[in-house]
């Protein structure tokens, strides 16, 4: 059937400029509107505030988990870090995610580049070698050894302090070359509060903090602090804030992938919530054009509801009527 | 022959568009009659509100909630604005659910569906950009967890939801600035087509 014939076959949706009219004052509706949002919302904002909990800077990572600080300098330079492992944007230690078997990340490239270990750690330690002598030494072992060596020291450093529950003091004797003198250095870095600024891209402006972000979030400082203000991944984290706040609740569809399977257990689980949202999205944009959706406001009747006086009107118009002539069909 | 001006040719297609008289109706067609048509009008007022405190908020900068008590409660206004507009309080999302069960798209309105589901999307990435701009604990946490979502499928290569200069742009610039056009599409086009009629009305006969 072409499309002309099933349009001729639908019954078509009548002219909204061929109704009877009643007043309807559009701007005073508007400005009472915008009236009763106003006071609404200088109520709430009064009666709640809205949260503001102070950043977390690396001096306060430093001074509150300094054995976290060692543990994750360590997995930078062994590469077991959440951003020396990641892959696209950030370098490519790894695809990615695919989505359907698309590597939708290794296509984009890498295009903010970072060398964990360098950039994150040894760069910033060689700012600060001058007046520390066992720094220098330290930095300088690095430098000699082969790149085989360094990752083998430090991934040994890294599996000691998991047995030592991270604690430096407890690791055992082993073979870590000088990583253990850069990690609790770099620790000490932290604690100044000057790494900030010596892995800030050498911008005199702070107006992107990726690399702080990223070096913060290598850690389990940050994840410990959300967890326990319930904001973790499986606690519907993104969509919330701290406090007893609504969060983003926009977002609720998007995050309740995340708490089933397969998503919740899926090495792909972000691409796969990704490709699904996108697909929800694309067919709720494209309701009218989809048929069996675009027909449920026909099948189950809640425009009864919205339309109600007009369908009670038009009932009693049919009641009220006077007869009509024998040989006419009455449509309904 | 006479020619026809530019300025000739933008008035026709502005009537042409809106005819005269159809942008600002003073009369609507009598099954008009229903508390769910407020909705519309107030998902606009409350984006108004948001635009006017994000304004005030823009004049302090990014700091100025942490700085100044004035600057929190303007920030307490844009955020309770949002919740208004969005879900809290369900103006934009009841706005939406109201027309789908309506089938508002009937009579040739699927561009009018349309451009609402796009400026629905549009002022979802709007918010989550403020959240990501906050500069405090929340906004942290928000962009270390989103960055892995956007790139995952490619987007976080070029949208950088940690670089919080990009993000602030995206949020006070770019995003808003889309979302008003399409808003403007949208109010153009239900005054051009006019409120969707009943389901299975008829035409009234003359």
């Amino acid at each position: 059937m072409s499309t002309r014939a099933r349009r001729r076959h639908a019954a078509p949706t009548a002219d909204s400029h061929t109704f009877p009219t009643r007043r309807y004052d559009l701007v005073k509706e508007f400005v009472l509107a915008l009236v009763g949002v106003v006071v609404l919302t200088v109520g709430l904002a009064i009666a709640f505030g809205s949260p503001d909990e102070r950043a977390i800077s690396l001096q306060d990572w430093a001074k509150a988990a300094p054995n976290d600080v060692v543990a994750t300098a360590a997995a930078e330079l062994s590469g077991d870090s959440g951003t020396a492992g990641y892959g696209p944007p950030y370098n490519n230690a790894a695809e990615g995610q695919k989505l359907l078997g698309i590597p939708l990340q290794k296509w984009a490239g890498v295009t903010y580049p970072i060398d964990a270990a360098n950039d994150f750690v040894i760069n910033p330690l060689k700012a600060v070698e001058g007046g520390d002598p066992a720094l220098r030494l330290a930095l300088t072992v690095w430098a000699k050894a082969s790149a085989d060596r360094q990752t083998t020291w430090a991934g040994n450093y890294v599996t000691a302090l998991n047995n030592a529950e991270n604690d430096p003091a407890k690791v055992a004797q082993g073979d870590y070359g000088s990583v253990p003198a850069l990690s609790t250095a770099y620790e000490r870095l932290a604690a100044t509060g000057g790494l900030e600024q010596l892995i800030s891209q050498n911008s005199f402006y702070g107006g992107d903090p990726t690399r702080r972000l990223l070096l913060l979030a290598d850690g389990t400082y940050l994840e410990d602090q959300a967890r326990a203000r319930s904001l973790g991944g499986d606690q519907w984290g993104m969509m919330n804030e701290t406090g007893n706040y609504p969060g983003q609740p926009w977002l609720w569809l998007y995050t309740f992938w995340y708490q089933v399977p397969p998503f919740s257990t899926s090495d792909n689980a972000d691409a796969l919530v990704w490709g699904l949202m996108m697909l929800l999205s694309l067919a709720l944009l494209l309701i009218p054009f989809i048929p069996g959706l675009r027909d449920i406001p026909k099948l189950i009747p809640i425009h009864r509801l919205v339309w109600r006086d007009w369908y009670r009107q038009q009932r009693e118009a049919v009641r009220t009527a006077p007869p009509a002539p024998s040989d006419a069909t009455i449509e309904t | 022959m006479s020619s026809t001006t530019w300025t000739e040719r933008v008035r026709a297609r502005i009537e042409h568009t809106v005819p005269p008289g159809e942008a600002l109706p003073d009369h609507q067609p009598a099954y008009v009659s229903s508390w769910i048509y407020v909705f519309g009008v107030l998902t606009l007022a409350a984006f108004v509100v948001i635009v006017v405190t994000g304004c005030v908020l823009s004049l302090g900068g990014v700091d100025w909630r942490h700085t100044s008590t004035t600057g929190h409660f303007v920030n307490s206004l844009h955020l309770w604005s949002v919740e208004l507009f969005f879900f809290f309080f369900f103006f934009m999302v009841i706005h939406l659910w109201g027309k789908f069960w309506m089938a508002a798209w009937r009579g040739g309105r699927a561009l009018t569906w349309v451009t609402g589901v796009v400026a629905f999307l549009a002022s979802i990435a709007t918010a989550f950009t403020g959240y990501l701009i906050q500069t405090n604990f929340d906004s942290q946490w928000i962009s270390t967890q989103a960055k892995d979502g956007l790139n995952s499928v490619g987007i976080g290569a070029y949208f950088n939801v940690l670089n919080t200069a990009q993000m602030v742009l995206f949020h006070v610039v770019l995003l808003p600035i889309a979302v008003g056009l399409i808003a403007v599409v949208h109010v153009i086009l239900v005054r051009r087509k006019g409120v969707v009629p009943p389901i299975d009305a008829q035409e009234p006969v003359a």
